[in-house]
């Protein structure tokens, strides 16, 4: 049984807090699902099954319970910031399935306001087994994505001005994107100007910092005529993790190698077909990997690929034109904001950052460290 | 020998998966385990082979040498212990076995570390019965 085109995304919701002291996480939760809805136009009595992460081991039930939700079908899968472009894989199969007809996924969080160094303070603790060979050394995240950037320069010569042309890209689209929160045009000198974080990454190859929200609302197609926006179908998806490989793992093969090409041959379609991308750019050598590992070039080529305007709105493959995690917002797991950004384009409601005729997209989520342990989830989004 | 009280870092503990890894680090010897059913190496040790599933296991002896596979230079870290040690070498070393594990590279400025660089191991007790394994550029073999 596919579940491949069955089932759409009928509800999108980006909250445009980007500091909001004045706010809880939970908070940022309800008003998103309340947006995700009203875009929909269902109601939270229409919801039964029930989707969210970055909420503690049993955090959904908390949550459910501050909702008052009494959901049919739950799911926490928590693998970093790509958790939320998971959920809505399976809530796909879960809808398609009929264990629920409604599902709802949302997230918020507040990193900005609680001043949380998400980079370079928070993931230097011992939880799992690896963690005991790892954070004695002081692993930070933006060190162990920096690890994948300092390998990737010696074996195919990338360099910082490659990297800072992924950062100039996303400001330049930030500046059309009036929720961003960082808008001002910067230029390749200002990013390699920049203080050094962790070598070779600059302060300006690394994501912001800041509070937020988002909500999506799927259901099956069927259902989706009935709802208020033109549905966005889901047509493929995938999921992998790579890790330290009993000591044998290759920086440079990152998850998207594998759920890239088995989520484009599950929708059926080529890199070619594609009109846009949303990918998750916590650094810019998370972009320019990913980019990589899901064939839009080989590897070694990525440097290239993205100069020269390819990845800006007007060139061939625009990623993220909502300015993504390194100018609009980076609340800690930017996930679900890759498939909103998405469903907003193909609806053709993104105004001066509008990819022309937007058909089809690929949202391509990672969640963890990327030279240490990491996930990677691919989504086909196409317009119905 | 550092100074418990006034070690800030995370410090790992050992169980009983690891436990063998950890007190060879502790009489200063690297060691990691090799499956006794197909023969495969590991590293972070662990009881039940992922190649083939056996629980047989047998401890080698690494050399302490081998090389930077990457690094990175860390600038910024807010974490007690690490901030006060700013700028540090985070690094993954390949071991002349072929296995690769995290570290630091000491011993030599931050600026002159390479990928590629041979390194030898350099144990660093961080407590009564805790020791690390850093690297520092090998010497002559």
């Amino acid at each position: 049984m596919s579940i491949w085109g069955k089932v759409a995304v009928v509800g999108a919701y980006e909250h445009p807090a980007r500091y909001a002291p004045d706010k809880t996480a939970y908070q940022l939760h309800a008003e998103s699902a309340r947006g995700a809805l009203a875009d929909a136009g269902l109601s939270i009595a229409d919801v039964d099954g029930f989707f969210t992460s970055g909420v503690g081991p049993i955090g959904l039930i908390s949550l459910a319970g501050h909702l008052n939700l009494r959901p049919d079908h739950v799911d926490s899968t928590s693998i970093g910031g790509s958790s939320f472009v998971s959920h809505c894989i399976h809530a796909a199969a879960a809808i398609a399935a009929g264990l629920c007809s409604v599902a709802l996924v949302t997230y918020g969080s507040t990193a900005a306001s609680d001043r949380f160094a998400i980079g370079t303070g928070g993931g230097a603790g011992i939880g799992d087994p690896p963690d005991h060979f790892e954070a004695p050394y002081g692993p930070t995240i933006v060190g162990s994505y920096a690890l994948v950037a300092q390998r990737h320069m010696h074996e195919y010569g990338t360099t910082s001005e490659q990297l800072a042309e992924i950062a100039v890209t996303m400001r330049r689209h930030a500046a059309l994107n009036p929720d961003a929160k960082y808008r001002e045009p910067i230029t390749v000198d200002d990013v390699l100007a920049s203080r050094i974080i962790s070598s070779p990454l600059h302060l300006l190859d690394c994501c912001i910092i800041s509070d937020g929200g988002g909500a999506l609302v799927l259901t099956s197609a069927e259902r989706a005529r009935d709802c208020r926006k033109p549905p966005v179908l889901v047509l493929g998806g995938a999921e992998a993790v790579r890790h330290a490989e009993i000591g044998r793992r290759d920086l440079l093969d990152v998850a998207a190698r594998q759920s890239g090409p088995l989520a484009l041959a599950r929708a059926g379609v080529q890199h070619a077909d594609l009109d846009f991308c949303t990918i998750y750019d916590s650094y810019t050598i998370t972009v320019l990997a990913t980019l990589e590992a899901l064939g839009f070039c080989a590897p070694g080529e990525g440097g290239a690929f993205v100069g020269g305007g390819r990845i800006g709105l007007g060139g061939a493959l625009p990623v993220n034109p909502d300015g993504g995690g390194l100018s609009s917002n980076h609340p800690g797991m930017r996930g679900i904001f890759l498939v909103i950004e998405a469903v907003r384009q193909l609806r053709g409601e993104c105004g001066p950052r509008q990819v022309p005729d937007a058909r089809l997209a690929l949202a391509h989520g990672t969640g963890g460290m990327l030279g240490q342990r990491h996930s990677g989830v691919t989504l086909i989004l196409g317009r119905a | 020998m550092a100074d418990e009280t006034r070690y800030r870092k995370p410090l790992p503990r050992l169980d009983e998966e690891t436990r063998g890894y950890w007190e060879g680090l502790a009489r200063h010897e690297l060691w990691f385990q090799r499956c006794r059913g197909c023969g495969t190496a590991r590293f972070y040790p662990r009881a039940v082979c992922t190649v083939c599933l056996s629980s047989a296991v047998e401890w080698i002896r690494a050399s302490g040498r081998g090389t930077v596979y990457s690094f990175t230079v860390t600038h910024q870290n807010q974490a007690p212990g690490f901030r006060e040690e700013l700028p540090y070498v985070l690094a993954i070393v390949e071991l002349d076995e072929g296995l690769r594990m995290m570290t630091t590279v000491v011993g030599c400025a931050p600026g002159a570390v390479r990928i590629g660089m041979p390194v030898e191991v350099a144990y660093d007790d961080v407590g009564p019965e805790t020791t690390l394994a850093r690297f520092r550029p090998a010497g002559p073999a």
